[in-house]
């Protein structure tokens, strides 16, 4: 891996918005550009950005996210840091970048410098920025308890666990809880959910149950996460159900946006 | 090796037996929390995961050196070596051992290989009866299903279940005797197995290792029907895959903490069972005949290759625990007897990417199976793996393959892209009822909503702002 950039009293950072958030909830990259300023970076939308690669690589195209690979390295190039609010994003580039170039040695140094200065929003505002607490009195809720699920890529690709709830733990009025399924998939899977949507279906539906269960004991108004894919999952099926709980991304409350409709419910 | 080709149909009706739904809520909770308990309780578990790691992996590096000197050693205790190329030489070696020595009925401990190999229905059609000795491998025999868990073979079945089939299969006894507590159904098995155990001509065992210094097979069992299979018939057939030999009493040791914790979440399994050859002059009993018989089957040609770091494989089945795909469908609908990640890894290596062309796609590629893995296997990364060569051979469906070729085109122009993400913005904006028939959204609309989006892209409305 290439070494860190020093970090700067203000560092230019590129946003990767993912494309998810771009088309589904644009609002989270707008609550992630605002915790960016307000941990005191410079914040860029480079204009050339599409996707990660993510649907190539893991349906076995490795010509294709190579392709879309190198598009993402000269996009996001000459900027000190780059930060998705996704885990998933973030560990295709950190984790799986350099992996697709493992036989070619230009492109595989490229791939490490971009991979090292890539990072999840949690990740980045406690390990690289150093805040513990980011929110404003805006973000403060009336009591609520919120369930906070792990996204797979962020939890095991990227170590995320203690970051969130950290950051969480600032929210004036806010408690945050594990619950059962925590840190179990909730049947997303990208490519996973078109292909096999009844596995799927039976996986969520297992998450929805723990959740379920998590809120008649200790309460929950809210499940929260960093991943907009498995949280559209799990508020897709929550609503279906007729649960009540509201689905938020984490850069949503950091910021105050719990007024506006959560994850699935009508603008 | 036998892979039935059709897992998203075995999947669908996996998930609507709920029989097998039941079994597997049950599976789910009780191997996983075991694990957790049984690794909180021993803050060395991950040291001891690299440890196991490295013994494995210097064991593959030298594979042939160890299995020579384990081959001498057996012959220095007495027993035999049979080296076998493939499923059919492994069947009609154990074959020509049984017949040379008149057995005609057969004690056989758990054997995945036995399995693997399918060997009882080979025994069958020549005359020598096998009688599986595990509760569960016995239950599935009775029922002549494969097992459906590497550790634990019916777990997909019930009580009830077990109860029928005994009382199909055990008419000697009263029609009408109460069955309905594991208590009962596991005196009734170990009654009869007691019979069989003793009037076996011959036995066999797995084993779960080879100790290459001494010449000696482990086996782990809570059962103690291992123990009996391989002590009281006159002959013992160890069955084993080349690959389960390990250098040193020492090194077993290591691995043995780790595999019942992860397997059970036991510190330690009931009986642990060193053999080396038969019964020596002395001894007060044993087997009169000692054969290894190890299985090759197309292990070692994953040596060196992309598939390499499957063979350390210690077959604990905490990757099938672990697993959301294989806890929502259960074994039976991966078609091997090698279910989960593990076998979605190793099916499509020993029965060709062709006939397990489904496999390596049977996973949301969550990780929890490689976090799991006493010796830290990445398995998503070789389950990606065998998703590129089988898109590289054309094995993918047309519709996933047109799906991919039109993102991709779009992904690499981005003005295209932003035309594409700003029409889908605006047409997920509100509930439209085509889109129930639009392929890949209709799966997920019949069973999820699909949160509308908030009308125009992140891209354009940044855009506009900055205007």
């Amino acid at each position: 891996m290439a070494e860190l950039p020093a970090p700067s009293q203000n560092p230019r950072v590129a946003l990767l918005v993912t494309c998810l958030v771009d088309v589904m909830r644009p609002q989270i990259a707008f609550a992630t550009i605002e915790l960016l300023e307000r941990a005191g970076c410079v914040v860029e939308v480079p204009e050339a950005q599409t996707c990660c690669g993510q649907p190539a690589y893991n349906s076995g195209d490795r010509a294709g996210a190579a392709a879309i690979a190198k598009q993402v390295i000269a996009t996001f190039a000459g900027y000190d840091y780059v930060v998705a609010p996704s885990g998933s994003c973030t560990g295709m580039v950190r984790a799986h970048f350099p992996d697709l170039f493992a036989d070619d040695p230009l492109w595989s140094a490229k791939a490490a410098e971009l991979a090292a200065r890539t990072y999840e929003l949690t990740q980045f505002l406690v390990d690289v920025m150093g805040r513990r607490n980011i929110v404003t009195a805006r973000a403060a809720v009336k009591t609520a308890t919120a369930l906070y699920h792990d996204s797979c890529s962020g939890l095991r690709e990227l170590g995320i666990k203690a970051q969130p709830r950290t950051l969480l733990a600032a929210v004036p009025g806010l408690k945050t809880q594990d619950y059962s399924g925590s840190e179990t998939c909730c049947g997303f899977g990208g490519t996973f959910c078109v292909k096999y949507p009844d596995v799927s279906d039976r996986i969520v539906e297992q998450r929805t149950a723990d959740l379920a269960v998590a809120q008649s004991k200790v309460g929950g108004d809210m499940v929260l996460g960093g991943d907009l894919g498995c949280l559209m999952n799990l508020a897709g099926k929550l609503s279906r159900e007729g649960s009540r709980l509201r689905v938020f991304h984490i850069a949503e409350v950091l910021t105050g946006r719990t007024e506006e409709p959560a994850i699935g419910e009508k603008s | 090796m036998h892979v039935s080709t059709d897992f998203p149909a075995a999947a669908k009706q996996a998930l609507a037996d709920p029989s097998l739904q039941a079994a597997l809520a049950r599976m789910r909770q009780g191997f996983v929390t075991a694990r957790a308990t049984a690794v909180a309780r021993l803050p060395e578990f991950d040291r001891l995961r690299d440890e196991a790691k490295v013994i494995r992996d210097h064991v593959l590096a030298h594979l042939d050196a160890y299995l020579e000197t384990f081959e001498a050693n057996v012959h220095k205790a007495g027993g035999h070596v049979h080296w076998c190329r493939d499923a059919d030489e492994a069947r009609t070696t154990v074959l020509r051992i049984l017949k040379g020595a008149g057995a005609k009925t057969f004690a056989k401990g758990k054997s995945m290989v036995g399995e693997e190999i399918e060997l009882n229905t080979y025994l069958e059609a020549n005359g020598i009866r096998p009688i599986e000795t595990d509760l569960g491998e016995y239950i599935i025999q009775l029922r002549r299903e494969t097992p459906s868990h590497i550790i634990a073979p019916a777990t997909h079945v019930s009580k009830a279940q077990v109860a029928d089939a005994f009382r199909a299969a055990h008419t000697m006894l009263a029609a009408d005797r109460p069955l309905g507590t594991p208590d009962e159904l596991l005196t009734e098995a170990r009654a009869i197995l007691r019979e069989e155990f003793l009037a076996a001509d011959a036995g066999m065992t797995g084993a779960n290792f080879l100790i290459a210094e001494t010449g000696t097979s482990v086996i782990v069992t809570n059962e103690g029907n291992g123990d009996l299979s391989q002590t009281v018939p006159k002959i013992h057939i160890v069955l084993a895959g080349i690959e389960k030999v390990v250098p040193t009493l020492d090194d077993v040791s290591v691995l043995l903490r780790v595999l019942a914790r992860s397997a059970t979440g036991q510190e330690i399994s009931t009986y642990t069972t060193f053999s080396t050859g038969p019964k020596r002059a002395d001894d007060m009993d044993g087997p009169e005949h000692y054969h290894v018989v190890l299985l090759d089957n197309g292990r070692s040609a994953l040596l060196g290759g992309q598939f390499h770091d499957m063979l350390r494989c210690i077959r604990c089945g905490a990757c099938l625990n672990h697993c959301p795909v294989y806890g929502a469908v259960g074994g039976h609908a991966y078609g091997s007897v090698y279910p989960g990640p593990m076998g979605s890894v190793l099916s499509p290596a020993l029965a060709g990417i062709e006939a397990a062309k489904h496999l390596p796609h049977a996973s949301s590629l969550c990780g929890a199976c490689e976090a799991a893995c006493p010796v830290r296997i990445p398995l998503p990364k070789m389950l990606r793996a065998w998703r590129d060569i089988s898109f590289d051979r054309g094995l993918v469906s047309q519709r996933s393959k047109l799906g991919l070729v039109l993102w991709r085109f779009a992904a690499r122009r981005p003005a295209l892209y932003r035309l594409g993400a700003s029409l889908a913005a605006k047409i997920l904006h509100r509930p439209r009822t085509w889109l129930r028939w639009v392929p890949g959204l209709s799966d997920w609309l019949a069973t999820r909503d699909l949160p509308p989006t908030q009308g125009a892209t992140f891209m354009a409305q940044w855009k506009a702002q900055k205007r």
